[in-house]
């Protein structure tokens, strides 16, 4: 089959491997349909995130129609049926599992011990994201194979396009988690940096949450105007002052809810801060670039919370905890429990509540991926969001 | 908005020169002294350590710092200051400077290294400006929503949401009053 696959930095091809197999009872194989390029695939391109192998698959937003299931998964899976698959792995069997907290599955985790020693008690395997979440072949493949299928799936019904539900699997579902753990209230004032494709997700889930006012904060005018759209004031930060503008719009007390859509490849030449930790990450002094985290923690209201669904990979520099700490914040932060909130946003879509397909800029066949991965990066062409279709 | 092409050939270039930056820098800050003494210009070794820090700077920005194009201006800037001091060894002034023909030899490599860098400029600034040219779309009717924002705002407000995602109520925001009530309540306090 053709998939993409990483040779290192800057080097995603579009390569011919051999096709997954069932290789546990629970398993399922999966004919992908549609898959897409996330924000956070760019840190794997770019190389950022540590753990990535020569040879890996990547992609972790992808769907599709399920051709083979494995003995122990034939009660929940029929072949034929039609899924989304969430990025996040989960055994459903587990104390956190059992609980909801899906990406922190404790059983998906092949590389556990791995885990365990880099992050102190392992988190879920997630599809085509690293060796430290376990190393599973990713979706930007015509084949992929679902570990725990039984419960890793979201069944998809008729009359519904690809389009409308892949982002089901991943970015919708970071976009409301990212807003639902902030728990908006009609008189607050949510802020969101990042205007990419997780914040169009988040705007629009605060809105739906019924926030007073939404800000959206980014520099590239399309991904502004599309912010504005969806019901955000919008900052522009190359040409108005964050600090100042979010001041002017609440008041002077700040934004109750601050919302990290970036993570860890904040803009690198914005301000001096961004060009010091870009700097450091060249020279493998930190990992991540934190911009956005001192500056969220630096206008949030007192006694405000910071939600963090931007992906970091490791060690912050130079963060104001002391800060972060007098002021009183809540800080709610994680990968997102998928399942947790798919039944109702499934029911949504269907409802006609909203149209996630809005954010698709590129569709394009599997095999321009690796050319795609650069324009969404460049943020060349208004690249938004890229389809690709195996 | 500054536009660039991280695999465009211009950008290629600037990578190059950046490590070219990276190692000539390296060099004059490691062995300053004896560049000095090759150019028969003793009394610059400090000055030589100096701008190998400027290169290094310059090439940590071209290989790491996003957009380029500063940075190949501060190069050219750069080249310029390097010019003016080897052109000081090579003066009629200077002329009992029996190394002067190295510094000579040092003064054409940086004038090739600035044709290079002009070139370099060239290229950045038409791959920019071809991007700019190019028709920005129009996303401003991609709401996503059936309907207007505003018959929208709170549509989903009765999502079911776990306690776990929900603020306790003792860190909730508080009532003018300094009631520990929910903030649906607060109006005043959060305006």
């Amino acid at each position: 089959m053709r998939a993409l696959v990483w040779h290192g930095a800057n080097d995603i091809r579009c390569d011919t491997v051999p096709d997954p197999e069932i290789e546990h009872p629970r398993d399922a194989i999966v004919k992908v349909t549609t898959c897409a390029i996330c924000g956070s695939d760019l840190h794997l391109h770019d190389h950022v995130m540590p753990g990535m192998e020569k040879g890996d698959i990547v992609g972790h937003e992808f769907m599709g129609e399920v051709v083979e299931v494995g003995a122990e998964a034939r009660s929940a899976l029929k072949v034929g049926e039609r899924v989304v698959v969430p990025f996040t792995i989960w055994c459903g069997e587990c104390d956190q599992c059992k609980r909801g907290n899906y990406s922190v599955c404790e059983r998906s985790n092949r590389n556990k011990a791995l885990a365990d020693k880099v992050f102190g008690h392992t988190t879920a395997g997630l599809f085509g994201y690293t060796h430290l979440t376990g190393g599973y072949a990713g979706g930007q493949a015509e084949y992929v194979r679902v570990p725990m299928a039984d419960r890793t799936h979201i069944k998809i019904p008729g009359g519904l396009s690809d389009e409308q539900v892949l982002f089901l699997g991943d970015i919708f579902p970071t976009g409301w988690q990212a807003a639902a753990q902030c728990d908006i209230q009609p008189t607050d004032t949510v802020a969101i940096w990042g205007c990419g494709p997780v914040g169009q997700m988040t705007i629009r889930s605060a809105i739906l949450l019924g926030a007073k006012q939404v800000i959206a904060i980014d520099r590239v005018p399309e991904r502004l105007a599309m912010a504005k759209a969806g019901g955000a004031i919008t900052i522009n930060f190359e040409e108005e002052s964050v600090v100042e503008r979010l001041n002017e719009l609440t008041g002077g007390k700040g934004p109750e809810k601050c919302i990290d859509a970036v993570g860890m490849e904040a803009h690198a030449t914005a301000t001096l801060d961004s060009m010091m930790d870009r700097a450091k990450q060249a020279l493998m002094l930190e990992s991540d670039r934190a911009h956005v985290l001192r500056e969220m923690i630096y206008v949030c209201r007192p006694a405000g919370t910071l939600s963090i669904p931007g992906v970091y990979g490791g060690l912050v520099d130079k963060l104001p905890f002391g800060m972060a700490m007098n002021k009183g914040l809540t800080w709610r932060m994680g990968q997102t429990h998928v399942n947790r909130w798919t039944d109702d946003l499934l029911n949504r879509i269907q409802e006609g509540q909203i149209d996630p397909s809005f954010v698709i800029t590129h569709t394009v066949p599997l095999d321009q991926g690796p050319e795609m991965y650069k324009t969404f990066r460049d943020k060349r062409d208004g690249c938004i969001k890229v389809v690709l279709k195996p | 908005m500054a536009y660039y092409d991280r695999s465009s050939t211009g950008d290629n270039l600037a990578r190059g020169l950046g490590w070219f930056s990276i190692g000539l820098g390296v060099a004059e800050l490691m062995a300053g002294r004896s560049i000095a003494r090759w150019m028969g210009m003793e009394d610059k070794t400090n000055l030589i350590r100096a701008y190998g820090v400027r290169e290094i700077t310059a090439g940590v920005g071209l290989l790491a710092l996003g957009d380029p194009k500063p940075w190949i201006w501060s190069r050219i800037a750069g080249d310029a200051v390097d010019m003016a001091t080897l052109a000081a060894g090579m003066a009629p002034g200077s002329k009992d400077n029996p190394r002067a023909g190295n510094a000579r030899i040092a003064f054409g490599a940086v004038m090739a290294a600035t044709a290079l860098d002009v070139v370099c400029a060239q290229k950045l600034h038409r791959e920019e400006a071809y991007y700019r040219s190019l028709p920005v779309p129009d996303y401003s009717g991609r709401s996503g929503f059936p309907r207007a924002v505003s018959a929208m705002r709170g549509a989903a407000s009765d999502a079911p949401i776990g306690t776990d995602m929900r603020t306790p109520k003792i860190l909730q925001f508080q009532g003018a009053t300094g009631s520990a009530t929910g903030p649906a309540q607060n109006q005043s306090a959060s305006s």
